[in-house]
C-alpha cells in the first residue's frame, strides 16, 4: 500500500509542478492546486499509514499520528486561500497588462497553427 | 564618568535644533545650532586639567558583552586634542557658514548635516571599541557625502560627493576587515586591549595583513597617494564644509587612526615602508599639483594632501620625537588650512569667482582680509614665527635622524626640502596672484570686504597662529604633551618647544626651502610651459570610467541571469531544489525500510488508479480548462476519500468541503479568463518541463516511500495522554488546533482573514471586461437560476446549517470542528447564492463578512486573554463539566469560544472572496445586456 501511495504523491508533484511550469496563469493555478495536493498527502504520510484507527479517544486500540493530521488541516485551508489569493492576482494581471502570461507579457515566437487549433476545439 | 557618554550624543541631539530652528532668523538658527557644540566643547574642556596629568577617563555600557560589542567612550589626550579640534573649529564654521551660505540654501538643512558629521567625527575619535570605532568611521563617509553633495543641482557636487563616498567608503571596508582580524588575533574588541597587546600583535602571523588592511582605510580617508584624487574633487561642496572636512575633521580621521593604533602596529619595518613612503610621495606629489592648480581651493586642496602627507611621513619614521611632530603639525595645519580655507571662501564670495587667472591685486579692494590670509600662507609655507614654521622644523629635523633606508637616507632630508620649496611656491603664488601681480580680470562684481562676522573665525584662527608661532609651549605645550603621551601610549621624549635653536641644519633646509620656493614662483612661467608639455588628465573623467564600465559589466551579468521571465525563474528554483535534495538522497543506502507495509486491497487500487488518470488528463487536457477543472475536482475528491481510508476523518471532511468551494472559485474565475490555454511551449521546453516535473516526482515519492517504510518515533504520545486530561476533548486533532497548538490556528486564521481582505481590495479595483460570449462565439445561457434548483436548494439550507452546526459542537470529542463546520456553512450560503444569484441573497442575507472576519480572530484571541485573567498563560483553556436538566451531562470549555472565533473566520473569508468575484460577475450584467 505505502508504495502505491509514495507512486501517487510522486505522479501528483509531477503533474502539478509541469503545469506549475507553464507559462498562463490558470494553468500554474491548477498546478499549485495538484502540488498543494501532494504536499499535503505527502506531510500526512509523515505520521504514517494507518487503517481504522481515528486520532479520537475511546474509538480504537491504537491511534494514527494526530499531529500531522492537525499539521495538514490547517494546510488544506491555507492552501484555500493561497490559491483564492493566486487566481484574483492572475485576474487582476489580465486586467492590468491586457493578457494572462505569467511574464505580464506574450513571448514573441506565436504559433499560429497551434493557436487556431486550441480555439477551434 | 558618565558625563563622557553625553559627549558625543550632546551634537547628535543638535542636529534636530537646525532643522527645529530654521524657520527663525538666520542668526537665531546658527546661535542655536552652537549652543551644543558649545557645551560639548565646554564639558571637554573641563576635563582637559586631569588630562594633563595623566588622568584616562573611560566610560562603557555593555551591550552583547559574548561579542565583545558594548558602548565604550575613551578620553585621553589624543582624543582631547581632536575633540578640541572638531568642536573648536566645528563652532568657527558654524558661525562662518551663517554668513557664507546664500538666502536660498536651507541652512537648517545645512547646520543639521554639519552637526551630524561633528557626531560621527567625535565619535571617531572617542570610541574604546574597535567595531564601535568603524561605525562612526563609516558615518563620517556618509554624513560627509551629505555635506560635500549639498549643492546636488550641480553636476560636480554630486559627482564629487559619490567618488569622495566610493573611496572612503572602500576603504572603510578595508578597515572592516582588518579592524576584525585584530580583534580576533588580540581576542578581544577594546582599544584599551589593542594598546596594550602591541608586542604581541607585531609578532602574530596576522600582523601584515592587519597592517596592510587598516592603513588601506587610514591613506583612503586620508587621500594619500594613490587615493588622493578624491579630495580635490570633493571641493565642489560649499566652502565652509571644505574648511571643516578638509582641516581639522575629514581627513584627519586617517592622521588619527594611524596615531591611535601607533603603539599596537608601528616600529616595525613594514610599517616603515609602506608609510612613510606613502607619506612622502603624497607628500611630494600634492604639493608639486598645488603649484599648478588656477583654482584657488584646488591649490588648497592639494597642499592639504600635501600636508597631510607629511604627517603620515612622519607618523612612518617611528621614532618618538617625529610622533611629537606628526601631533603638533596636525595642531598647526587644522589652524592655519582652516583660516585659508574661510579666507578662500571670503574671496569667493566677495569677487564672484575662485580663479587664479582673473583675481589679481585685490589688495586694493580687501586689505584687512588680504592681510589675514597672507599670514596665514606664510604659516603654510612654513615663515618663522608662525606656528606652521615650528612644526616643520622639527620635520626637518626628524628627517636628518632617519636612517631606515640605508646608505638611501639621505634621500629622505632632500626630498623633504624640495616639499617645502614647492610649499612655499604655492604659498607665495596665493598670495602674490591673488592679491598683488596687476589689476583684477573680468570679475562678475567689484570685490569688496566681507560683513564683519565673517571674518572673525578667520581672525580668530590667524591669531591662533601667531600665538603658537610665537609662544608655543603657553599655548599648546600641555596640550601636545598629552597628546603625544597618548599616542605613544607611554611618556613623551623630552623636546623643546622653542622658536630658536640656533644656527643648525633644519634651519638651513628652512632657509634652502624660502629661497627656492621663491625662486620657483618667479619662474613660475617655465614651470608652467614645462607643465603644460604633459597631457592633463584629470581623475574624474578616469573613476567615472571604471564606474561605467563596472556597472556596465554588472547590468550584462544581471541581463544573463534575470531576464524578467517569472516562467525561468521557477525552473532554475525548482532544478536547484531538486539538485539539493537527490544529492542527499543518494547517501541512502535502501529506498525501504523495515516497517512492514499495509497489504493492498481492490477498492484502493481502484481509487489509485483514478487519481492517477484524472491527473493525467489534467495534465494532458489543461488547455481546454473547463474540462482540466473537472478532471481536477476528481483528484480532489479522491484525495479526500484517501484521507478517509487511512484514519483522518477531519481531513476528509475539510478536505471535502475545501473541493467544493475551490471549484466554485475557479469556474468563476474562469468567467473572466480565458476558456483555452494556447500552445505555446516549444517541444524542448514540454520535454525540459517534463524531464524536470519527472525528476521532482520520482525524489518525492522515493522520500515519500522511504519514509513510511522506516518506524515512527513521534512526539504524539503527549498530545495522545494530555487531549481528555488537559484539553478536555477526545478528537486529538482538535483538541491539538485548538488548545496544544492554539498560537499557531490564531496565526493562521488571521493570515485567512488577512488574504481574504486582500482579495476583497484586490476586487474592488479591478477593471475586468465582460466577456460576452464564450471562446466559441455562444452567448451565455439567459436562464440564470432554475426554480428546481432553487427550491430545492433553499429547503436544504436550515438542514445544512443544523449539519454544520452538529459538527461544530461535536468537534471537540468527535470529528468536526470550527474549519469544518465553517466551510459546510459556507458551502451552504454559496449553495444559495448559486440558486438564487447576488441580487436576490443581498435583500435576504445580510452578513458583513469584513465584521465577521474581525469578530472571529477578536472572539478568538479574547478567549486566550481570558486565561490571562486567571493567571494563566495565554490560550491555555479551561473546562468543566455541567448538569441541565433534560440535557444531562454537558462539558464547556473555553476552546470551543476559540473554535467559534475559527469558525467564523472561515465562512467570513470564504464568503468575502466567492461573493465579491461572484458579484463582479452580476454588478456589471446590465451594461453587458445593452451591447447584446
Amino acid at each position: 500500500m505505502e508504495g502505491l501511495y509514495a507512486f501517487c504523491v510522486g505522479l501528483l508533484t509531477a503533474c502539478g509542478i509541469f503545469l506549475a511550469l507553464r507559462g498562463r496563469s490558470f494553468s500554474v493555478v491548477i498546478g499549485l492546486t495538484l502540488l498543494s495536493y501532494a504536499v499535503n498527502l505527502f506531510l500526512f504520510a509523515s505520521g504514517r499509514l494507518k487503517l481504522n484507527a481515528a486520532a479520537v479517544l475511546g474509538q480504537s486500540e491504537q491511534y494514527s499520528d494526530p499531529l500531522p493530521q492537525a499539521l495538514v488541516l490547517t494546510a488544506i485551508v491555507i492552501g484555500f486561500a493561497m490559491t483564492a489569493f493566486a487566481v484574483i492576482l492572475a485576474m487582476r494581471a489580465r486586467a492590468d497588462l491586457g493578457n494572462d502570461h505569467v511574464d505580464g507579457t506574450i513571448p514573441t515566437q506565436p504559433n499560429p497553427t497551434a493557436r487556431k487549433s486550441g480555439g477551434s476545439q | 564618568m558618565s558625563s563622557l557618554i553625553w559627549l558625543p550624543f550632546l551634537p547628535l541631539l543638535g542636529t534636530l535644533i537646525p532643522l527645529i530652528t530654521a524657520r527663525l532668523s538666520r542668526t537665531a538658527c546658527a546661535f542655536l545650532t552652537a549652543a551644543l557644540p558649545a557645551l560639548t566643547l565646554f564639558l571637554v574642556l573641563s576635563h582637559a586639567g586631569d588630562i594633563f596629568q595623566g588622568t584616562l577617563f573611560q566610560a562603557s555600557i555593555p551591550w552583547i558583552p559574548t561579542i565583545g560589542l558594548e558602548l565604550a567612550f575613551r578620553l585621553d589626550g589624543l582624543a582631547l586634542l581632536f575633540s578640541i579640534l572638531i568642536l573648536g573649529i566645528g563652532l568657527l564654521v558654524i558661525l562662518y557658514a551663517r554668513y557664507y551660505l546664500s538666502a536660498k540654501d536651507s541652512i537648517g538643512k545645512f547646520y543639521a548635516y554639519l552637526i551630524l558629521f561633528m557626531f560621527s567625527m567625535l565619535g571617531v575619535v572617542l570610541s574604546d571599541n574597535l567595531i564601535q570605532l568603524w561605525f562612526f568611521w563609516e558615518l563620517t563617509s556618509i554624513s560627509s557625502f551629505l555635506l560635500i553633495s549639498f549643492w546636488g543641482h550641480k553636476t560636480e557636487a554630486r559627482k564629487g560627493a559619490r567618488m569622495a563616498l566610493t573611496v572612503t567608503g572602500a576603504g572603510g571596508l578595508a578597515l572592516l576587515s582588518g579592524l576584525l582580524i585584530l580583534g580576533n588575533t588580540v581576542g578581544s574588541f577594546s582599544l584599551q586591549d589593542i594598546l596594550e597587546s602591541g608586542p604581541f600583535i607585531k609578532d602574530s602571523a596576522n600582523y601584515p595583513v592587519i597592517v596592510v588592511l587598516i592603513l588601506l582605510g587610514a591613506f583612503t580617508k586620508s587621500a594619500q597617494f594613490p587615493f588622493h584624487f578624491w579630495l580635490p574633487n570633493a571641493m565642489a561642496a560649499p566652502t565652509p564644509v571644505s574648511a571643516y572636512l578638509h582641516s581639522a575633521t575629514m581627513v584627519k580621521a586617517g592622521i588619527f587612526l594611524m596615531a591611535r593604533f601607533y603603539p599596537a602596529l608601528a616600529d616595525t619595518d613594514l610599517w616603515f615602508l609602506i608609510v612613510s613612503l606613502t607619506g612622502l610621495a603624497t607628500f611630494l606629489v600634492g604639493a608639486y599639483i598645488a603649484l599648478f592648480q588656477h583654482d584657488l581651493k584646488g591649490l588648497l586642496a592639494n597642499s592639504t594632501i600635501s600636508h597631510l602627507g607629511l604627517i603620515t611621513l612622519l607618523l612612518g619614521m617611528g621614532t618618538d620625537l617625529a610622533a611629537v611632530a606628526a601631533i603638533f603639525h596636525i595642531i598647526n595645519h587644522a589652524i592655519f588650512k582652516a583660516s585659508l580655507f574661510m579666507a578662500a571662501g571670503i574671496i569667493d564670495h566677495e569677487s564672484g569667482s575662485r580663479d587664479m587667472r582673473q583675481l589679481n591685486g585685490l589688495w586694493k579692494y580687501m586689505p584687512y582680509t588680504a592681510t589675514l590670509a597672507m599670514v596665514a600662507s606664510a604659516s603654510m609655507a612654513g615663515v618663522p614665527l608662525m606656528n606652521g614654521f615650528l612644526s616643520k622644523e622639527m620635520f626637518f629635523t626628524e628627517t636628518l635622524h632617519q636612517a631606515s633606508l640605508g646608505s638611501l637616507s639621505w634621500f629622505i632630508p632632500v626630498l623633504a626640502t624640495l616639499g617645502g620649496v614647492f610649499a612655499v611656491a604655492y604659498s607665495t603664488r596665493f598670495i602674490h596672484d591673488v592679491f598683488f601681480n596687476g589689476e583684477p580680470i573680468n570679475l562678475p562684481k567689484t570685490p569688496h570686504e566681507p560683513p564683519r562676522y565673517m571674518r572673525v573665525p578667520v581672525e580668530i584662527l590667524v591669531a591662533l597662529c601667531l600665538l603658537v608661532g610665537i609662544f608655543p609651549s603657553l599655548v599648546v605645550g600641555d596640550l601636545l604633551l598629552a597628546a603625544a603621551s597618548a599616542t605613544l601610549n607611554g611618556p613623551a621624549p623630552s623636546y623643546n618647544l622653542a622658536i630658536w635653536h640656533g644656527f643648525n641644519f633644519p634651519l638651513l633646509m628652512s632657509f634652502i626651502a624660502l629661497v627656492g620656493g621663491l625662486f620657483m614662483y618667479y619662474s613660475r612661467s617655465h614651470l608652467f610651459k614645462f607643465q603644460a608639455q604633459f597631457p592633463t588628465s584629470d581623475p574624474k573623467l578616469i573613476f567615472e570610467g571604471v564606474i561605467q564600465y563596472l556597472s556596465a559589466k554588472a547590468s550584462r551579468i544581471i541581463s544573463l541571469t534575470e531576464n524578467g521571465s517569472l516562467q525561468r525563474y521557477i525552473f532554475f528554483v525548482l532544478a536547484f531544489a531538486v539538485i539539493m535534495t537527490a544529492s542527499s538522497l543518494m547517501k541512502l543506502n535502501t529506498t525501504a525500510g523495515q516497517r512492514p507495509e499495509i497489504p493492498l486491497d481492490a477498492l484502493s487500487i481502484t481509487c489509485a488508479v483514478l487519481l492517477c488518470i484524472s491527473a493525467l488528463a489534467t495534465v494532458i487536457w489543461h488547455r481546454r480548462r473547463v474540462i482540466a477543472l473537472l478532471t481536477l475536482s476528481v483528484v480532489g475528491l479522491i484525495v479526500s476519500l484517501a484521507f478517509a481510508q487511512f484514519s483522518a476523518p477531519d481531513l476528509a471532511l475539510t478536505q471535502l468541503s475545501v473541493e467544493v468551494v475551490t471549484v466554485i472559485l475557479l469556474i468563476l474565475a474562469l468567467f473572466f479568463l480565458p476558456q483555452t490555454t494556447p500552445k505555446e511551449s516549444s517541444p524542448r521546453r514540454v520535454v525540459r518541463d517534463l524531464g524536470l516535473a519527472s525528476l521532482i516526482g520520482g525524489v518525492i515519492g522515493t522520500i515519500c516511500y522511504a519514509l513510511m517504510t522506516r518506524p515512527l518515533d513521534t512526539i504524539s504520545t503527549f498530545f495522545t495522554e494530555n487531549s481528555k486530561t488537559g484539553g478536555g476533548g477526545t478528537n486529538i486533532v482538535n483538541v491539538i488546533l485548538v488548545d496544544f497548538r492554539g498560537f499557531d490556528t490564531l496565526g493562521e486564521i488571521t493570515v485567512l482573514g488577512i488574504a481574504a481582505l486582500g482579495i476583497y481590495k484586490l476586487i474592488a479595483r479591478m477593471r475586468l471586461y465582460m466577456p460576452s460570449s464564450d471562446d466559441n462565439g455562444l452567448a451565455w445561457s439567459e436562464d440564470r437560476h432554475p426554480i428546481l434548483l432553487a427550491v430545492i436548494s433553499q429547503s436544504l439550507l436550515p438542514l445544512a446549517l443544523l449539519v454544520s452546526a452538529y459538527i461544530f459542537l461535536r468537534g471537540h470529542n468527535m470529528p468536526g470542528g470550527g474549519f469544518i463546520a465553517g466551510l459546510i456553512t459556507s458551502v451552504a450560503i454559496i449553495q444559495q447564492y448559486v440558486a438564487h444569484g447576488v441580487v436576490w441573497i443581498k435583500t435576504r442575507i445580510k452578513l458583513d463578512y469584513q465584521i465577521m472576519i474581525g469578530s472571529g480572530i477578536g472572539i478568538a484571541t479574547l478567549s486566550g486573554l481570558g486565561s490571562w485573567v486567571f493567571g494563566h498563560t495565554f490560550l491555555s483553556s479551561w473546562f468543566d463539566y455541567f448538569y441541565l436538566p433534560v440535557i444531562g451531562k454537558f462539558e464547556l470549555a473555553s476552546a470551543m469560544a476559540f473554535d467559534l472565533g475559527v469558525f467564523l473566520t472561515v465562512i467570513g473569508a470564504t464568503m468575502l472572496i466567492l461573493a465579491n468575484l461572484g458579484q463582479l460577475t452580476t454588478s456589471e450584467r446590465p451594461v453587458q445586456k445593452e451591447h447584446d
